[in-house]
């Protein structure tokens, strides 16, 4: 197959095969990078490698953005949550020396694996059901959301969002910060324990300074 | 404005040699840099100190980088016991590649024709631009903190919690000045950015357009970022001994000296590509000789981070924490909203000092704002301390910055 489609890619001159056997490769790369990624994450054992197999998806899912134009998604997705949240998550793995193995055979909820496999097959099924019947989940590169007119994907992107979607974009803005201030408020110890109450001020070190929380356990 | 014009008819094979072609030619343009930059950090390090530097092996001592690299691959490769393998020996790597990969978004200057395909001198040009070096900064901790963790012992992993709070605390500065770049161009492309920096020496440069504030917090948050002098609490020799590579040798400390070496060339060009106009300079006898100009920036930028590193002693954790948070993410903030205030100007008929500041009411608007914010701020800073009992220096540092 390789061959034919080697031949193909020379004797064409238009590069019309070229650029589809990218296209393709790109999907393909992306695709067995996302189920890579969510099999390492249930099935190692060791919580740091879960989260770098979660890294792992999370390029792949980027990697697709960029095949269907969706550039500005695939930047964020990687400068958030690969570049942030998961380091975020190791830190705090690192941090609380929860880096062992984990022991899969003692479940905390009886049915909590058949009814995992169970959700898991239902939403394979949906999945599956959807590409059969509306256009839009085909597999195909993105027909609806075709951009139409001048201008990138990544400034039509921003011209939304600071006009039209202004207001449920200042909302989020909001919450996130709402969100921050309570964190704030509900990890800061009462004035009641000496020991702690002084540490408000630089979080993360402040942990550090505690030897009962920092535990290192390698 | 649209990309590289080597796309513009299609991909065929040609535009796929030429392609990989610009891709082994950056990788190697990177490589011979950190040989150079090895040695011209070290011989300018030697002179600031009033030493010779290495001076034995080739000429005036220029082949010692290759002299140590090649004693570094013949070394034993050691792996201690309590590592986890696999993730120990990919750390190198993913420390290497965001280094490597985000100098292909700086454009070098100017166009080139190649068997009748034309095309940028610059490895890549998408639309998300400059967004790509955020994307490579923010991948980057994650050698160091895989390198840490998977040594198996407790000065690296406390080298790699550093970097990772550090790595993670200065992104938002370096995301604010960058989107501040971006407000003045109008476009992500860095090609365009450094277009729209073209003509008119230092004059049109995104430093003075930018009011020259947030290129420097856009320097000290790139620094902080590589974990260069003086934010180098990560690889700290006092406290913790060498910190995340501490159990590394052989070629795999090799690729971590390269990395280093290789983030501090990218980031310079990319410092030179959104705040010093790239490769833009005068012309010599008609001629645009933008790769020129765009080496002795680099020379002069990376001059400059020899000598920080050579005068500035590094900076206590505390004070790395404080300067992030609650100096200059302030800071870059206030300046993005003051240029955007500046830039969201009416040009309306008139004259007269009334007029003109009538025209830029959003910019003098978001000025005033910002100094009552800042001085708001700062006697919230104040009065926290007083409240939680920080505010006495001595004892203060005892608690929090002694510890990570």
């Amino acid at each position: 197959m390789l061959a034919t489609l080697s031949a193909a890619m020379l004797a064409d001159t238009s590069g019309q095969a070229l650029a589809h056997a990218s296209a393709w490769a790109v999907f393909a790369v992306g695709a067995a990078m996302i189920l890579t990624g969510a099999a390492g994450v249930i099935l190692l054992r060791n919580p740091v490698h879960s989260a770098l197999m979660l890294v792992v998806t999370l390029f792949g899912v980027a990697l697709e953005f960029i095949d269907e134009s969706a550039d500005f998604l695939a930047a964020v997705q990687i400068i958030v949550y690969a570049g942030a949240v998961v380091i975020l998550f190791l830190f705090v793995i690192m941090f609380l020396g929860v880096d062992r193995k984990e022991a899969i055979a003692a479940e905390p909820t009886k049915l909590q694996k058949p009814l995992a496999a169970l959700m898991g097959l239902v939403v394979l099924v949906e999945i599956l059901a959807l590409s059969r019947v509306d256009h839009w989940a085909s597999g195909a590169p993105a027909q609806s959301g075709v951009l139409n007119g001048p201008g990138d994907n990544v400034q039509k992107l921003g011209q939304a969002v600071y006009t039209g979607y202004l207001l449920p974009f200042e909302m989020t803005a909001a919450l996130l910060v709402i969100a921050v201030v309570a964190t704030v408020v509900l990890s800061k110890r009462s004035a009641g324990s000496p020991e702690r109450s002084s540490q408000g001020d630089a979080e993360l070190s402040g942990r550090a300074g505690d030897p009962e929380d920092s535990e290192v356990s390698l | 404005m649209s990309g590289d014009p080597l796309f513009a008819n299609g991909l065929n094979l040609a535009v796929w040699v030429i392609l990989v072609v610009k891709v082994v030619a950056v990788f190697a343009i990177v490589l011979l840099s950190v040989l150079f930059m090895i040695m011209y950090e070290r011989k300018v390090i030697a002179r600031l100190g009033v030493r010779y530097g290495p001076n034995r092996a080739g000429p005036n001592g220029w082949l010692q980088s290759l002299a140590d690299g090649t004693k570094l691959l013949f070394k034993e490769a050691f792996t201690p016991k309590g590592a986890d393998k696999v993730v120990y020996k990919i750390a190198p790597y993913l420390m290497l590649l965001p280094a490597l990969i985000a100098f292909a978004i700086v454009p070098l200057g100017g166009h080139i024709t190649i068997a009748h395909h034309t095309t940028e001198l610059q490895l890549a040009d998408p639309q998300w631009g400059i967004l790509f070096l955020l994307m490579t900064s923010g991948v980057a901790v994650y050698g160091v903190m895989m390198a840490g963790w998977s040594s198996g012992s407790k000065y690296p992993l406390l080298g790699s919690v550093r970097a990772s709070a550090q790595m993670v605390s200065y992104e938002a500065v370096l995301g604010l000045t960058t989107a501040t770049a971006v407000l003045v161009t109008g476009s992500l492309h860095t090609s365009a950015i450094v277009a729209a920096q073209h003509g008119g020496f230092l004059y049109h440069w995104n430093i003075i357009h930018t009011a020259v504030i947030p290129f420097i917090l856009f320097s000290v948050a790139i620094t902080a970022e590589m974990t260069r002098a003086p934010f180098d609490l990560v690889e700290a020799e006092e406290e913790i001994s060498g910190g995340y590579n501490l159990e590394y040798s052989s070629v795999d400390f090799a690729w971590f000296y390269l990395a280093e070496y290789a983030a501090l060339i990218t980031n310079s060009a990319i410092i030179i590509t959104l705040w010093l106009g790239g490769p833009d300079g005068p012309r010599i006898a008609g001629h645009s000789i933008g790769p020129v100009w765009f080496i002795i920036k680099m020379l002069v930028v990376l001059y400059i981070f020899v000598w920080i590193r050579a005068t500035l002693p590094r900076l206590r954790y505390d004070q790395l924490m404080d300067l992030g948070w609650k100096r200059m993410i302030p800071a870059a903030l206030a300046m993005l909203m003051i240029i955007a205030g500046f830039q969201a100007t009416t040009t309306t008929s008139g004259s007269g000092i009334a007029h003109y500041l009538a025209e830029r009411k959003w910019g003098f608007l978001a000025i005033v704002a910002s100094v009552l914010l800042y001085a708001l701020l700062t006697r919230a800073i104040e009065v926290g301390k007083q409240a939680t009992g920080l505010d006495d220096p001595t004892d203060a540092h005892h608690k929090v910055g002694g510890q990570i």
